[in-house]
């Protein structure tokens, strides 16, 4: 055990922990935070996404020691001031998830997408979630919410 | 169920004034779906002494009696409602839907309505969810029942101001006089905070009634709406609480260690290799189940990791290896399935006679291999062991029989045990048998402490039920016009010890500890659901065994719409193998076949067949010619396919758009449409992305899913040796038609039927017959792989990059006997 120091959804937090810990049980178990579940354990399907500077990051295979120093943002923290996400929003519009277990993964993939990318083409979103995995396959319209997060912020309608 | 007045036990809390342990403010907050907080309850809060069942100590749980309206439906002073129904919801929407249905034949508005699906405690025993039934049998009890709910309320407002029913109207909750619309009442103020005390009638659950009419599907205003889900946004923003997610003071951490050959036996284990890592409490083992629990989640990674167990090989390999699992499927002994699913329908006229009279004969080999359920997060539960009773928090999908089970696995009486369910990775059959949920309940009662069992992905992957493995001799016969004349259908199927749900001597954690059924319980199946009139017919489905029937991961269970993609990829490939040597154009053909009887039944199958074969088409923009079309050159080549069954009373006919790569092999399906005719509609939109997700479902098990397993142990554990469709494989157009082709489509007794899983069964068969249709290369083993793909391209001695013969190419793939019809009759869209 030792003191690691994180900083999650703008809070700081210590806490006495193995440093090898996988970032994932710290955020579920020490912290709380529901937004990132394990998947796999492997860096395979994304459900355990969190942002981590902004960048999508598996936080099921990121010891927690490496996460020292960052800036982490978990599904809840998208929505930190009571006003959901454009891309949150998008996903309740297009009515995406099924049983919801990877949208965690789908959501910040996406957010971190749309950072990097405002007005991604249609392969661009392909390609930029692919590695993200969903066994109800929502994907058609996770894509779908994908364009319409990006019109959406293109348009004003939403303040980043 | 004992006929006795047993209610929810919050029901009770909150109507029974006698209870004074507890406000009604208290129910309100623990009955709203988003306001559960298990966190820290435990059994702390449970109010005992609930009528007695005669054994001296009171039930803590007892059944909620579906004879009494209380148990479905409550109205709170404020006008609100809370539905109780024992079904779960697997993300389709069904919990929606139900919600729709109930408010619409109360005459309440949605917003003023709750729904509590799944709870063993408060919930009617309605056996959770499976069979694509939710809507078409059990969303219709909730029906009739809010419907009584209704007819009661207008009586009492009646009774109060001595005025006829028949005078009264009723709108959102509130009734109100005809001739004098001043004089309001509202329902919480009729009822609200009491009991109704209204008996129902029916023999068993699905049967209950009240004596109240449900109303004519015209006058149902909510049901045909595209209400959003009211689980999204808390899946969306991460406020809801799921299965995953509940915690409990004192609760610890438990991993499995599995054997690491099939049927290996446990020799020893070696506690101290474990025993001085920090946070460990104990290993736990009987029989050959293994378990370590811990006190942190990563400690017991990483203890079931580094435990040191000595194991014994079995004597003979368990199973053949994956690489010759049909050659071993073919030429083993079937087994007779001992009254083991449904019998194989009557063959029909003489197919022996019919095929030896035959002008054409084709014969064809299909083979589907082993796919699993890999749900996306894998195996999880929490139990609870406190105050001698035991609660399970679960994703299982059907927690009755989990309860049961559970309770019958430890000994205990089942109104000591209790399952919570909550939302959790998908279902589609994985968790009618949710071993963890039984594993967590016998750590829990070992260590006296709150366990939390979850599995690893390997453990998932490798050891999570399996839908079986089919290999299937398909013979058929066309006269010399082209008309299909005989069918001949025979199935082996890899199905020998099927688990049942969640029974105390099938699921894994029983079987690894030597606890066995009787006998195994072959699953059963029959050939493909099509309304074809063929006039000689004969379906055949064996199942054969493996060396290790138990304690396998090839354990074969309930896989989304069982058996329906196997046997319709068999079944629909064929159709289409026919039509091609009958020239005819796919859907033509098809809808000869369906027009070749004017029979119908009770669901106006046959109708409805027709129905969404033509639209499927239609909406396809389909160009009639025969399969394959002329080749083309180039790289990517593209063709189009259908598919069409039932299932249920559901029909379906899909076409799939393909584009097929010649240098990479890789299939791409571009486009889908799907014609689909569920009867009555609730919930379009919902219907929809179920239907979408059937759709890409398919495609995954189509292009990517096979268990493979060497004579050991299963070999593809993760998603990399067991792949699934990814973003890149989402076709770029789907169609979902919902079609009503019911001879009197206005109906006002219209019923849906089920479509949870139905539109899963036309994809493979689909895609293949696409594939076919670009390449005249016919694909007849799944999955199609790509490296299975250009084995074939290049395994047609007549394919040719840039000329290919498609006549050559059949003719080499069949077993074909006399001449390939060349006289195709062109399908007529207005026929």
């Amino acid at each position: 055990m030792s003191e690691i120091t994180l900083r999650v959804n703008g809070e700081t937090h210590t806490l006495d922990v193995d440093p090898s810990t996988p970032l994932l049980y710290v955020l579920r178990n020490d912290l709380g935070l529901r937004g990132p579940r394990f998947g796999c354990g492997l860096s395979q399907c994304g459900t355990c996404t969190v942002l981590m500077n902004g960048a999508a990051v598996r936080s099921c295979s990121r010891p927690v020691s490496r996460a020292q120093g960052t800036e982490i943002t978990t599904l809840e923290g998208l929505s930190a001031g009571g006003e959901l996400d454009p891309v949150q929003q998008a996903w309740i519009d297009e009515q995406v998830p099924q049983c919801g277990y990877c949208q965690n993964g789908q959501i910040l993939t996406a957010r971190a997408l749309l950072d990097d990318n405002p007005s991604p083409t249609d392969a661009e979103i392909r390609e930029g979630m692919n590695r993200v995995l969903c066994r109800c396959m929502t994907y058609y319209r996770i894509q779908a919410a994908v364009k319409r997060a990006a019109v959406a912020m293109a348009d004003g309608e939403v303040e980043l | 169920m004992s006929g006795g007045q047993q209610l929810p036990a919050e029901v009770d809390r909150a109507l029974a004034p006698w209870d004074g342990t507890s406000s009604r403010r208290d129910f309100l907050k623990t009955s709203g779906l988003f306001v559960l907080g298990f966190t820290g309850l435990g059994a702390a809060g449970l109010r005992r002494g609930a009528p007695g069942d005669g054994t001296g100590e009171p039930p803590l749980y007892p059944d909620p009696d579906f004879l009494q309206l209380d148990s479905w439906l409550v109205v709170h002073e404020d006008g609100t409602a809370t539905f109780y129904v024992g079904k779960t919801d697997g993300g389709q929407g069904t919990g929606t839907a139900t919600r729709q249905i109930m408010c619409d034949e109360l005459d309440i508005a949605y917003d003023m309505a709750t729904l509590v699906m799944g709870r063993t405690d408060k919930t009617v025993d309605q056996g959770g969810s499976g069979g694509s039934d939710a809507i078409e049998r059990d969303a219709m009890v909730a029906r009739r029942v809010a419907a009584e709910g209704r007819r009661v309320l207008l009586e009492m407002a009646s009774e109060r101001w001595g005025v006829p029913v028949g005078a009264l109207d009723v709108s959102d909750g509130v009734i109100s006089v005809r001739d004098d619309p001043a004089r309001t009442v509202t329902y919480g103020e009729l009822v609200g905070g009491r009991r109704f005390d209204i008996a129902l009638t029916g023999n068993n659950v699905n049967a209950t009634t009240g004596v109240a009419s449900v109303k004519p599907v015209q006058d149902l205003k909510l049901v045909g709406q595209s209400i959003p889900r009211y689980d999204i946004p808390g899946k969306v923003d991460g406020s809801l609480e799921w299965a995953v997610d509940v915690t409990l003071p004192g609760m610890v951490h438990a991993r499995n260690v599995r054997p690491p050959f099939v049927g290996a036996t446990l020799v020893g284990v070696d506690e101290s290799s474990v025993s001085g890592l920090p946070g460990f409490i104990r290993v736990v083992s009987r029989g050959n189940y293994v378990a370590v629990v811990c006190e942190r989640e990563e400690q017991a990674i990483e203890a079931a990791d580094r435990l040191v167990a000595q194991w014994e090989k079995p004597v003979a390999a368990p199973f053949p290896r994956s690489e010759d699992l049909f050659d071993y499927m073919r030429s083993s002994d079937p087994v007779a399935a001992p009254g083991g699913g449904r019998p194989p329908p009557r063959p029909v006229g003489d197919p022996e006679a019919a095929l030896a009279g035959a002008a054409t004969v084709l014969e064809a080999a299909y083979d589907v291999p082993f796919q699993g359920h890999t749900a996306i997060g894998p195996a999880h539960a929490l139990a609870d062991p406190s105050d001698g009773q035991m609660t399970i928090y679960t994703n299982d999908m059907k927690p009755y029989s989990h309860r049961t089970g559970i309770a019958e696995f430890l000994d205990m009486p089942p109104d000591r045990v209790r399952v919570i369910w909550m939302e959790g990775p998908q279902l589609y059959g994985r968790t009618a048998a949710d071993d963890a949920g039984f594993e967590a309940a016998y750590l829990a009662k070992e260590l006296g402490r709150p366990v939390r069992m979850q599995w690893s992905r390997h453990e998932e992957t490798a050891w999570d039920t399996k839908g079986p493995a089919f290999a299937f001799d398909l013979r058929g016969g066309l006269d010399s016009e082209g008309n299909l004349v005989a069918l001949d259908y025979r199935a082996r199927i890899a199905n020998y010890a099927h688990v049942g749900y969640n029974q105390a001597r099938t699921v894994l954690i029983a079987q690894l500890m030597g606890l066995r059924p009787e006998r195994p319980s072959p699953g059963g199946g029959r050939g493909p659901d099509d309304m074809y009139h063929i006039p000689n017919r004969r379906q055949e489905t064996l199942p054969v065994r493996f060396a290790q029937a138990f304690e396998t991961p090839l354990r074969t269970g309930n896989l989304r719409d069982p058996n329906g993609p196997q046997t319709t990829f068999a079944g629909e490939s064929f159709i289409d193998e026919l039509a091609a040597a009958a020239g005819a154009d796919p859907v033509e053909f098809r809808l000869r076949l369906l027009r070749g009887s004017t029979d119908d039944d009770e669901a106006h199958r046959r109708a409805r067949s027709i129905a969404v074969v033509e639209a499927a088409a239609e909406a396809y923009g389909w160009d009639p010619r025969p399969s394959p079309k002329p080749m083309a050159g180039g790289r990517i080549l593209t063709g189009r396919g259908i598919a069409y069954a039932y299932r249920a009373r559901t029909t379906v006919a899909t076409i799939a758009e393909v584009e097929v790569d010649r240098d990479t092999g890789r299939v791409w399906v571009r486009r889908m449409v799907c014609g689909h005719d569920c009867g009555l509609v609730i919930n379009p939109d919902g219907l929809e992305s179920t239907v979408q997700g059937n759709l890409l479902h398919g495609i995954s098990r189509t292009l990517h899913e096979e268990v493979q397993f060497d004579g050991e142990r299963v070999t593809s554990v993760d998603w990399r040796t067991h792949p699934t469709i990814t973003h890149t494989d989402c076709p770029e157009y789907i169609d979902v038609v919902i079609v009503n082709g019911d001879p009197n489509p206005d109906r006002p007794d219209l019923l849906p039927y089920g479509a949870g899983e139905p539109s899963h069964r036309t994809v493979p068969a689909a895609i293949a017959n696409a594939i076919h249709d670009a390449t005249g290369v016919r694909m007849r083993r799944l999955p199609l792989r790509p490296e299975r793909v250009l084995a074939e391209l290049a395994g047609a001695s007549s394919f040719d990059r840039d000329s290919a013969n498609p006549i050559g190419s059949l003719r080499d793939k069949l077993k074909v006997r006399g001449d390939i019809m060349s006289t195709g009759v062109r399908w007529n869209a207005t026929d």
